[in-house]
C-alpha cells in the first residue's frame, strides 16, 4: 500500500503539479485572448474578434517571421552541412575547437551578439534597415544547432568509413555525397532544420535589438502588443503565436525520435 | 560458399609494393619502407600484433592512403600510386563492415554494380547470384540494422565481390564475431577465395586464421616485414625469435654441442633429431663445446617410457584441453618446456602427469641455432 503511494501516486501527483505550473499561465493567456472582456471573465462571453484583429494588424509580421525562419534554415543548411561534414571527416583537436567556437553566440547573451552586429554592420544603412540584418543575427544564433544535429548523426554512423566503403566500390566524391552522406544525414538535417526554424520564430533578445519598426517579427510584435494594446489583444497574439509554434514543436519531437530511434 | 561461382575470365592481378613507408602527421611511423610482392591469384595473409602497421599497409594498397614520397604501388606493373581507391577496382571488406544503413541488403550489394553501369536486369541477376552464394538470399530486402554480425559479414563480402574486383582486401573481417561463427566463416571464406581465384590480401592478428587462409603469410612487426613464407615455413622455419613466438609456442633448450648431441641439464638430445632440413640456413656447423640452442614446437616432443627418452625433467602442471593434453616440464633446460600429447589421458587421475612426477621426453625434430640467434 505505502509502496504504491511512493512508487505511483506521488510521482504522478508531482508530474501533474509541474505540468500545471508550466501550462497554466499559457492556458490563462489563451483564455484571455478569446474572452470578450477579461474584467468580466470568460462568463462574459467568448470571441475570436481579438484574434482576427491581431491577424489584421500583424499579418505581415507573421509572414516576415515565417520567411525569416525559412531563410534562416536555408542559410544554416548551406553553411552548416559542409561544416558538419568537414568536422565529421576530420575529427581532430582543431575541429573540436571550431565546434566550440561556433557555439559561442549561443552562450553569449543575444543582446551582446546583436550589439556586436550593430557595431560591425550598423553604418551600412541599407543592411541595417532590412530583414537581412535580422537574418544574419538568426543564422549566427542558430547555426550551431544545425551543425551539432547533423554532426551527431554523421559521427554516430562513422561516415568516414562508410564513404571509404562506397569509394572501394567505385564511387567518386559527388556520388558518395549524394548516395551515402546526404541520405544518412537526413534525420539530423531534418531535426536540425526544425530546431532552427523554431528557434528563429521564437527568438526575441537579439531580434529586438536588430529590428526596425518596419522589420518586426512575431516575438517583437508580441512585446509591442503587450506594451501598447489592451490585454485581450495581447493575449490573442499569444494564441496566434502558439498556433504557429506548437505544430513546429510537435514535428521536431517526431524528427528527433526518428533521428535517434530510427537506427 | 553455396553455389559454385562462375570462373573469372580476367586474369588475376599481381601487386608490387616498392619502398612504401607511411609517416603520419603526428610523427608516428606506422610503416617502414616495405617491399612486398603479391603473386597473381594468391591469398596473402598479413599477420602481426596490434599496431604493427597491417591496416596501414592494406590502406596503401587499397588506395585509401598514400605512401611517403618514394614509395610506389604497382598493379600488374602499372604504377597506381596516385590513383584513388575508386579508380583501382579493388574490393574491400572492412572490420566494421561499413554497410550502408540507408539501403537494403540487396541495394548494398548492387551499389558497385550500379556504378559500373550494369544494366538493371543483369544487376538483379548478379545480386541474386551473390546473395545465394553467401546463403543470405532470404535477407535481400532487410535493412542493415536488422542483421546479425555474421549476416552483416556475409553482406559485406557479397558487396565486395559482386563487381568482380581485381583484388580483394579484407581487414580483420572476422574479429567482431564469436569463436564458433569465426571458424565457420573462415572455412567459407577460404573456399570462396579459392573458387574466385582473385588475388586477395587478408589482414589478421590471429595466427591460426592466417595459416588456414594464406597461401603465403607475411608476418609484420613494428612497421616492418619480419618474414614471408608458406604457413609451413613460417611455423617450422621461423626467421627469428619474434616470428617463432608469434605464430605458436616455441620451446628452447640451451646446451653445448658434444659429439653427436647437445648436452643440456636434462640429458643429451641427439643431433639426428634435428633433420638435415632443419639446419639453420647458411650456418656452418659449430664445433664441439659451442653453446647452441635447440628449438622445437610442443607437438615435436613425445612423452617416452622410462629409459627411452632423450631428456629427463619434472612435470610442473598439466592441462586437459579436450583433443590433447598440455604438459609443462622443468629441469630440462633453463626455461620450462611445453609439450603436448594426444590420446585419452586424464591428467587429474593419471599419476604420471601429476605435478612433481618425473617425465622423459623424446624430441622428434628440432632446429639448432648458435645460442642467442633465431
Ligand atoms: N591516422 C593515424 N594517425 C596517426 N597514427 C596512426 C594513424 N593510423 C594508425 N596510426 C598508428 O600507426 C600504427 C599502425 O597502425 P595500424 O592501424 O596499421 O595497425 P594494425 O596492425 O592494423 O593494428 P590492429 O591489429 O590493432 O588493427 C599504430 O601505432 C597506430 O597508432
Ligand atoms: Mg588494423
Amino acid at each position: 500500500m505505502t509502496r504504491s503511494v511512493f512508487r505511483f501516486w506521488l510521482p504522478l501527483g508531482f508530474t501533474l503539479l509541474v505540468s500545471a505550473f508550466l501550462i497554466l499561465p499559457v492556458l490563462l493567456s489563451v483564455l484571455a485572448g478569446v474572452t470578450l472582456n477579461w474584467q468580466r471573465g470568460p462568463a462574459g462571453g467568448l470571441t475570436f474578434r481579438w484574434v482576427a484583429e491581431v491577424w489584421g494588424l500583424y499579418a505581415d509580421t507573421v509572414l516576415r517571421t515565417l520567411l525569416l525562419a525559412g531563410a534562416t534554415a536555408i542559410a544554416d543548411l548551406l553553411l552548416g552541412l559542409p561544416l558538419a561534414y568537414v568536422l565529421a571527416r576530420h575529427p581532430s583537436r582543431k575541429a573540436r575547437l571550431m565546434e566550440e567556437l561556433i557555439m559561442l553566440p549561443v552562450a553569449v547573451p543575444g543582446l551582446a551578439t546583436a550589439l556586436a552586429l550593430i557595431i560591425l554592420y550598423g553604418g551600412w544603412q541599407s543592411l541595417r534597415g532590412g530583414s537581412v540584418f535580422i537574418l544574419i543575427g538568426h543564422v549566427l544564433f542558430t547555426l550551431p544547432f544545425m551543425v551539432r544535429s547533423v554532426l551527431a548523426v554523421l559521427a554516430a554512423l562513422d561516415i568516414r568509413t562508410l564513404e571509404e566503403g562506397a569509394a572501394s566500390l567505385g564511387a567518386g566524391p559527388w556520388r558518395r555525397l549524394l548516395t551515402v552522406v546526404l541520405p544518412n544525414a537526413r534525420p539530423g538535417i531534418l531535426a536540425g532544420a526544425l530546431m532552427v526554424v523554431t528557434l528563429s520564430v521564437g527568438e526575441f533578445n537579439m531580434t529586438w535589438m536588430l529590428h526596425t519598426p518596419l522589420t518586426k517579427t512575431l516575438p517583437v510584435g508580441l512585446a509591442d502588443a503587450y506594451a501598447s494594446m489592451r490585454l485581450e489583444i495581447a493575449s490573442a497574439y499569444t494564441v496566434v503565436f502558439l498556433l504557429m509554434i506548437v505544430p513546429l514543436l510537435v514535428l521536431m519531437q517526431k524528427a528527433a525520435a526518428a533521428a535517434s530511434g530510427g537506427r | 560458399m553455396g553455389g559454385q561461382p562462375e570462373r573469372r575470365t580476367q586474369t588475376p592481378l599481381a601487386i608490387r609494393v616498392e619502398g612504401c613507408a607511411r609517416t603520419f602527421p603526428d610523427g608516428v611511423r606506422a610503416l617502414d619502407r616495405v617491399d612486398l610482392d603479391i603473386r597473381a591469384g594468391e591469398t596473402l595473409a598479413l599477420l602481426g600484433p596490434s599496431g604493427c602497421g597491417k591496416t596501414t599497409l592494406l590502406r596503401l594498397i587499397a588506395g585509401l592512403d598514400h605512401p611517403d614520397p618514394g614509395g610506389r604501388i604497382l598493379f600488374d606493373g602499372e604504377d597506381v600510386t596516385a590513383l584513388p581507391i575508386e579508380r583501382r577496382r579493388v574490393g574491400m571488406v572492412f572490420q566494421s563492415y561499413a554497410l550502408f544503413p540507408n539501403m537494403s541488403v540487396a541495394a548494398n550489394v548492387a551499389y558497385g554494380l550500379k556504378i559500373q553501369g550494369m544494366a538493371p536486369d543483369m544487376r538483379r541477376a548478379r545480386v541474386t547470384e551473390m546473395l545465394e552464394m553467401m546463403r543470405i538470399a532470404p535477407l535481400a530486402d532487410r535493412a542493415i540494422d536488422q542483421l546479425s554480425g555474421g549476416q552483416r559479414q556475409r553482406v559485406a563480402l557479397a558487396r565486395a565481390i559482386a563487381p568482380r574486383p581485381r583484388l580483394l582486401l579484407l581487414d580483420e573481417p572476422l574479429t567482431a564475431l564469436d569463436a564458433k561463427l569465426r571458424d565457420a566463416l573462415r572455412v567459407e571464406i577460404d573456399q570462396l577465395l579459392r573458387a574466385l581465384g582473385t588475388t586477395a590480401l587478408y589482414v589478421t592478428h590471429d595466427q591460426a586464421e592466417a595459416m588456414a587462409l594464406g597461401d603465403r603469410v607475411v608476418v609484420m612487426t613494428h612497421g616492418r616485414i619480419a618474414q614471408i613464407g608458406t604457413p609451413y615455413e613460417i611455423y617450422h622455419r621461423p626467421a627469428g625469435r619474434f616470428v617463432a613466438d608469434f605464430v605458436g609456442l616455441m620451446n628452447r633448450i640451451r646446451g653445448t654441442l658434444s659429439g653427436d648431441g647437445v648436452r643440456c641439464p636434462g640429458g643429451i638430445v641427439p643431433l639426428a633429431a634435428a633433420g638435415p632440413s632443419h639446419r639453420p640456413a647458411g650456418a656452418r656447423r659449430p664445433g664441439d663445446g659451442a653453446p647452441v640452442e635447440i628449438q622445437f614446437r610442443p607437438e615435436d616432443a613425445v612423452v617416452a617410457a622410462p629409459g627411452q627418452g632423450h631428456v629427463r625433467g619434472t612435470v610442473t602442471a598439466s592441462f586437459f584441453l579436450g583433443d590433447r593434453v598440455r604438459i609443462l616440464v622443468e629441469g630440462v633446460g633453463t626455461t620450462p618446456l611445453t609439450v603436448e600429447t594426444g590420446g585419452r589421458i586424464d591428467p587429474l587421475t593419471d599419476a604420471t602427469l601429476a605435478a612433481g612426477a618425473p617425465i622423459e621426453l623424446r624430441i622428434q625434430s628440432a632446429p639448432l641455432a648458435p645460442e642467442g640467434e633465431a
